[in-house]
């Protein structure tokens, strides 16, 4: 199973094994680390799951889609070119070792 | 030692306020009292993803056990707290346990309305609201041959978009002329009802359901006009009353007419300042409404919760967030910000022969409340004008070559 590694705003950093095909967020939730709310569970509705990629990961993501693109202007700590939504970053096997960090707030 | 707070409620805005109080750093004790027997879960599911077999239960789990252990939130779950204390600041559970609180925070929830018809208890009758109704009504689902759906609100209209797709024969009965009247314009609620009937839904409106009727099991509905519509399960989405008993008991302030909730200050405050209520047993004077309202959604729930975990942990701030909501019927959805009660005006933006559009409520020329279907940068944009309090003119926003951003 493809590593995924989150990083807190304080620093600590959490590595999961997680299964092709989930979402980044769920990775999250599903493991109880903090940092991501997933508060509409996953459906790009709320903005509470923004992430910043780790940048040598970001040429292997989907473009932004106009949705996300919308809801990245609306998340609640600073938008940078490497803000994603974690909901909407399906896991594959070309993304094993990736590594995200937690914005300041999600609200 | 410090008693820490207290959460009772274990849905959404009771385990939000749980985990936000330990991300705003709060490090006291952190009780969270829950009536079922489940770990908190996701609710909206339930209607959508849970019955169709696309997320199983434990994809439900807001967070997994062992989580609330992880970040010492002792979790009470199957705990029914029977009575509060306010002068001696303690909570009475049903099994004679006392729990000190410093800071009580209710998040009761609601309960569905029931059906006051004969045969209303005939086996075959389900409602929706509990993780526990949901594995019920998803087995009883596979196995009906017919379904009536009561009510034409967001629940009843979920479940019966969930029970079609799994190809069941299914008859939505609502007693207003217009589906989901309560809360959308005409021009959605036609949209919808026809988007129904082209997939398949049976949809009856100025329907008054009489009685139920079966020998023991549910057999058939009987209206108001004598037809009856077989079938043998029927699922009754008429709404919610929220749970106010342990807080009017308590002798909390409760709004004793609509919107029938516990009354809240800006902070979420109950008259005890010790005492907060948060989710869908609050009322609270709105800023976006204009008046006092209670709100059931996941947004108003977790946003109210943040608000009092930021109170508790020493930052305390008003609370004020544009309302949103939304619902998922086949392919279809139906995204709401802002709240039209009192609208005067309508404007559509888009087509609804496309299944693509929004409807701006306006009151007093000012913008109030979008509903967005099937487009989402429209509601994105709508977001960002309802909580800035911008008011686009009805031409500017029915005009396709405007960009909603740019207003």
């Amino acid at each position: 199973m493809p590593k995924i590694t989150y990083i807190s705003h304080q620093g600590e950093s959490t590595q999961i094994d997680w299964p092709v095909g989930e979402s980044v967020m769920e990775g999250a939730v599903q493991n109880g680390i903090d940092g991501i709310i997933g508060e509409c569970g996953g459906s790009c509705l709320c903005a509470t799951c923004h992430v910043y990629v780790d940048e040598k990961f970001l040429p292997l993501l989907p473009p932004i889609d106009d949705d996300q693109d919308a809801m990245l202007d609306s998340t609640a700590s600073e938008r940078q070119p490497n803000s994603r939504l974690s909901c909407q970053i399906k896991v594959r096997a070309e993304l094993d070792g990736l590594i995200v960090r937690m914005p300041e707030t999600q609200k | 030692m410090a008693a820490g707070v207290v959460i009772v409620g274990g849905g959404q805005a009771g385990f939000q306020t749980a985990s936000s109080l330990r991300s705003e750093g709060y490090d006291g004790p952190i009780r969270l009292i829950g009536e079922e027997t489940h770990v908190p879960y996701q609710r909206p599911p339930l209607s959508k993803a849970f019955v169709l077999g696309k997320q199983d239960q434990a994809r439900l789990l807001l967070r997994p056990e062992k989580y609330y252990a992880d970040h010492q939130i002792d979790l009470l779950s199957g705990e029914q707290a029977i009575s509060i204390d306010t002068s001696l600041q303690r909570v009475t559970l049903a099994s004679g346990e006392q729990v000190p609180y410093d800071n009580l925070v209710l998040a009761l929830g609601a309960r569905n309305r029931t059906l006051p018809v004969p045969g209303a208890d005939l086996e075959g009758v389900c409602y929706l609201r509990t993780l526990t109704e949901a594995i019920e009504l998803k087995q009883r689902i596979e196995s009906a041959q017919n379904i009536a759906v009561i009510g034409g609100g967001f629940i009843g209209l979920e479940v019966a978009a969930s029970a079609r797709t799994l190809g069941k024969p299914v008859t939505v009965l609502e007693a207003f002329p217009r589906l989901m009247a309560r809360v959308v314009a005409p021009v959605v609620s036609e949209f919808y009802r026809s988007a129904h009937a082209a997939r398949g839904v049976e949809i009856k409106l100025d329907a008054q359901v009489q009685e139920i009727r079966g020998g023991g099991k549910a057999e058939s509905v009987m209206l108001g006009d004598g037809s009856t519509i077989p079938a043998d399960l029927v699922v009754v989405g008429i709404g919610v009353v929220p749970n106010l008993e342990l807080a009017c008991e308590a002798g909390l302030e409760t709004a004793a007419g609509p919107p029938h909730g516990i009354t809240v200050d800006e902070l979420l405050r109950t008259r005890d300042g010790d005492i907060f209520a948060v989710g869908d047993c609050a009322e609270y004077h709105n800023s976006f409404a204009g008046s006092r309202v209670r709100l059931e959604s996941v947004q108003n729930a977790v946003d109210q919760a943040v608000c009092v975990a930021r109170s508790i942990a020493g930052k305390p701030a008003p609370y004020h967030a544009a309302p949103w909501f939304w619902s998922d019927q086949f392919d279809l959805r139906l995204q709401m910000v802002g709240l039209p009660a009192g609208h005067d005006r309508v404007v559509v933006r888009g087509s609804p022969e496309a299944a693509k559009f929004s409807v701006f409520y306006y009151n007093s020329g000012r913008l109030r409340a979008v509903d967005s279907i099937n487009s989402p940068t429209d509601h994105l944009a709508a977001r960002k004008m309802i909580a800035a309090g911008t008011s686009p003119s009805p031409e500017q926003v029915a005009d396709l070559g405007v960009n909603l951003k740019t207003l």
